[in-house]
């Protein structure tokens, strides 16, 4: 019953957040704002993360592949694909979840708190739509570059492993990497990404529209918001699996 | 002109509005008076429109609030100014962009005229030298202060203000309430103030009614009320000790 309740109501707040919005030249500030806020201020995040990750599984697939029959290029081709496939959609998207999630879910708490939405529905504004909706087309228009800057830095973070050890030479990681290259997956990665932003910043956005109480509710809302995004790029992850790749 | 039909309004644990009936004036301040509990920021709500009543109906000079349409209640509400409680000012915004929001949003106005308009009413609350500080940067006062030049900025009918005096000091306090009792005259608008503050009461109090356990207890001027014998009231009012000296003065 809980789980219809919230869907119930979930559903509701979609329907006012997607009309037109009152302003359309506040609306593109407010998008652009956002952009910046939640897409380009994740970009230093999604660097390091990247550049470790494709470093460290460089490492691991190089050390851990022993069996002579494979070709050393492997390494560079089994770092590309996991990158492509797996790394930076989901596991970005996850650890977006944390940041970008909780930082949508606790502004419009405290603003639900404080009664600056009260104070817009009594304008006569359409407060899901002037906040939540910039919320939603900033990141997930902004979601496709930082997917893409995720798969470069995460190659280039394997360039490093190869340049600075002994690990794998250079020539022959880049000779992986180029290897049975398939474009689509890198159209996969980008659809899957297109929905998990949209499911960050839209359930984010219910947990903190619908606070009640203090600041302890807001804390509540926030974690409420980053686990319900988890689960459920989980489960959408699956699902688009499933339909894109089989 | 309000006019309050029968207003009910419940929820899970009982009937908070049991049925209120009453009538406020334009170019009037009146006060909703009453201890914590007794369901007058829930009847402000409800004529705000942030809340559905069960029963009864709202009129806006006339217009019934639970017959219009959204977007007739949209229109309505650009009618409506409001200062909350804790000023609900936008913390993103300065306080020139803040009185400047509902410009933007509805008025037809070019950038430099609405300039000007927020200009103009931040001045008509003395936050001359304020217009890019940030809400977290000012006083509580002139937070509540800024609050009421963005309530006043689209010209509105009715301003509704909710506690407006909790968490100043007494000489802040005053100013407020002068403030807003000034503005009502001059912008000849219908002002619903929902407070316990006693000070406010006697110095504003055009219309008060008093609400006791979700009903109409009492309703009257300020003059009434400390004329007044119904029980419950007095209990209210006369609970400040300032309040019992000054009676007893007048009685002597």
């Amino acid at each position: 019953m809980n789980l219809f309740y919230h869907v119930g109501r979930y559903s509701q707040l979609m329907y006012r957040t997607f009309s037109f919005p009152q302003r359309w030249n506040m609306f593109f500030k407010q998008t652009w704002k956002e952009i910046e806020k939640l897409g380009a201020d994740s970009l230093a995040i999604t660097l390091i993360i990247s550049l470790f990750i494709g470093g460290i599984m460089t490492m691991q697939t190089q050390m851990n592949t022993e069996n002579p029959l494979l070709p050393s290029y492997t390494t560079g081709l089994v770092t590309r694909d996991t990158l492509l496939l797996e790394f930076c959609s989901s596991i970005l998207c996850l650890i977006l979840a944390g940041k970008v999630g909780s930082n949508i879910a606790s502004e419009i708490g405290s603003m639900r708190i404080t009664e600056q939405i009260d104070a817009m529905d009594i304008m006569g504004i359409n407060s899901a739509n002037y906040i939540i909706l910039p919320k939603i087309v900033g990141f997930v228009l902004f979601v496709p570059f930082l997917v893409v800057y995720s798969m470069f830095c995460g190659l280039i973070g394997g360039y490093c492993i190869s340049l600075f050890t002994n690990l794998i030479t250079p020539s022959t990681y880049i000779y992986g990497i180029q290897y049975w290259f398939i474009p689509w997956y890198v159209y996969y990665s980008i659809i899957k990404a297109l929905v998990f932003a949209f499911v960050i910043s839209s359930v984010s956005s219910y947990y903190g529209y619908y606070v009640e109480g203090g600041a302890l509710d807001v804390g509540k809302a926030s974690t409420n918001a980053v686990v319900n995004s988890s689960v459920l790029i989980l489960l959408f992850n699956l699902l688009l699996t499933k339909l894109l790749l089989s | 002109m309000i006019q309050l039909n029968d207003v009910r309004k419940s929820f899970e644990q009982g009937e908070v509005l049991k049925g209120i009936n009453t009538v406020f004036n334009t170019g009037k301040t009146s006060l909703i008076i009453g201890q914590s509990g007794s369901g007058k920021t829930v009847l402000l709500k409800c004529i705000v429109g942030l809340l559905d009543p069960d029963g009864g109906d709202i009129l806006y000079d006339g217009r019934s609030l639970s017959g219009m349409n959204k977007s007739e209640r949209s229109i309505l509400r650009r009618e409506m100014g409001m200062l909350f409680q804790g000023a609900a000012l936008f913390d993103s915004m300065s306080l020139l962009e803040n009185v400047m929001f509902p410009l933007r949003m509805f008025s037809p106005m070019c950038e430099s005229d609405q300039i000007k308009r927020a200009k103009y009413c931040l001045d008509r609350v003395e936050l001359r030298n304020s217009y890019d500080l940030y809400p977290a940067e000012v006083s509580g006062g002139m937070q509540k202060r800024a609050a009421i030049a963005r309530a006043i900025s689209m010209n509105p009918k009715y301003l509704f203000c909710d506690e407006p005096n909790s968490g100043l000091d007494p000489l802040t306090s005053i100013r407020i309430d002068e403030l807003i009792t000034d503005i009502t005259k001059e912008f000849k608008m219908t002002t619903v103030i929902n407070t316990h503050d006693m000070n406010s009461v006697v110095t504003m109090g055009e219309k008060i009614l008093f609400i006791y356990q979700g009903d109409k207890a009492w309703e009257g001027d300020r003059e009434e009320l400390f004329r007044s014998d119904n029980e419950k009231l007095n209990e209210f009012v006369f609970a400040t000790k300032a309040l019992q000296k000054k009676t007893a003065t007048q009685t002597l």
